[in-house]
């Protein structure tokens, strides 16, 4: 019988049993806190608008008009700058840089337009946050997201600099892909931002 | 719990899935506030559905094969709890390893209660688990047998998985007590190990350790 001594040194070094890299499960744990963070602005939001009765149950109340349809286009900015995220991400995996940089551009251009429309409708919206319990509710969840949208951009800029520098390969692409996620958690806290805060 | 979303291109159909979420119930909600109401409940139920089901989706078999150990060397598996220092345990390893240049290495999970589990509470079952491995290796080098071990995941099916990767066995040997005493045979320890993984799987039935 030969049996060596085995020379395994445990526990290894990185631990893969969920399979996701650690880079990108670092980047859900920190959406996990996100979420977190999110969930108690909501709270907030529906605690004030199921227990305020401040004005016979009207919802937003009277002279607080809620611009849905630019909200809406905002949405519709948004919506499509994750596509582009997809493309930019789908060319570098395919060894296409030219869409890699194509769609960094379009989805930080776009992402622009939606920070720049927010402070628009901001300017414009005809109240303020000491207004009523509303309009800080309002401004809180919408600047809260538009706080992580100023974040995603700044990642995104980065990501498009490097993308520019010749940075990322089919094989190495993992900067774009955990920004990428981060920026589509962007684009879905928005959706559910722009559902309850402006349609419902 | 698998993350569901592990990449780029799931988090952007999530995204796509969210759009058709909240859609669905604005329209509800701009026919009849109730009706929102109902497609809100309506497929949150979904949603819940499609998760249980796909995590029991996500139990069913993989097969997945390691990278190879170095051909010179043959490398052994050995997963196994309190019956680790089985003499029927013990025999079957000379048997695998026979005349080869072998390594073993012997993985005892931590084995924990639910309850502890959920409270990452832990210690305490490393803690048994490093002096059932201790006794293990004692027993095995008493026994002419050479192994390292380390402590594994409280799941065994986790643990056998971890150590193929980073051991890359070329087979595993799994001992359980008999049927009927053992909780790994009745969850179907062994039937899993032998569907998820392509090695081949020698299951040691152990009655006294």
């Amino acid at each position: 019988m030969t049996a060596v001594a085995g020379e395994h040194h445990g526990p290894p070094p990185i631990h893969y049993s969920s399979r996701v890299s650690p880079s990108v499960l670092g980047m859900f744990l920190f959406i996990a806190s996100e979420i977190m963070l999110f969930g108690s602005f909501f709270t907030v939001y529906f605690f004030d608008r199921v227990v305020n009765h401040s004005f016979g149950g009207q919802w937003p109340p009277p002279g607080m008009h809620r611009p849905a349809f630019v909200a809406g286009v905002n949405t519709l900015i948004l919506v499509t700058s994750s596509f582009t995220m997809h493309w930019a991400d789908s060319s570098i995996k395919k060894g296409n840089r030219a869409g890699l940089q194509a769609g960094l551009v379009l989805t930080v251009l776009l992402g622009l337009a939606f920070l720049l429309t927010q402070v628009v409708e901001y300017h414009r919206i005809g109240f303020n946050t000491s207004d009523t319990s509303f309009a800080a509710t309002f401004f809180g969840l919408t600047g809260l997201h538009g706080a992580h949208v100023f974040v995603g951009l700044s990642i995104l800029t980065v990501m498009m600099v490097r993308a520019f520098r010749g940075h990322f390969s089919p094989e190495h692409h993992h900067g774009i892909e955990i920004g990428g996620i981060y920026w589509h958690f962007v684009d879905v806290m928005w959706i559910v931002v722009y559902v309850t805060v402006y349609l419902l | 719990m698998r993350n569901p979303i592990r990449s780029e291109a799931d988090a952007f159909r999530f995204v796509l899935l969210t759009i058709g979420y909240f859609a669905l119930i604005v329209i509800g909600s701009v026919i009849n506030v109730w009706l929102g109401v109902v497609v809100f409940v309506v497929l949150s139920a979904g949603v819940l559905w499609w998760f249980v089901m796909r995590r029991g989706e996500a139990q069913a078999p993989v097969k997945q094969a390691p990278a190879a150990s170095p051909p010179e060397e043959h490398r052994v598996l050995v997963v196994a709890n309190e019956t680790v220092g089985g003499s029927q345990l013990l025999e079957t390893i000379r048997g695998r390893i026979a005349d080869r240049n072998a390594r073993v290495l012997v993985v005892c999970p931590a084995l924990n209660s639910p309850l502890r589990h959920w409270a990452s509470d832990e210690d305490g079952a490393r803690e048994h688990a490093q002096e059932r491995l201790d006794a293990s290796l004692k027993t095995m080098q008493s026994a002419g047998i050479q192994a390292s071990g380390e402590i594994g995941d409280g799941d065994p099916i986790q643990a056998i998985e971890d150590a193929v990767r980073t051991f890359r066995p070329d087979e595993l040997v799994v001992s359980t007590h008999p049927l009927g005493k053992s909780h790994w045979l009745e969850r179907g320890v062994v039937e899993k190990a032998r569907e998820r993984f392509a090695l081949p799987v020698t299951h040691v039935v152990v009655d006294r350790p």
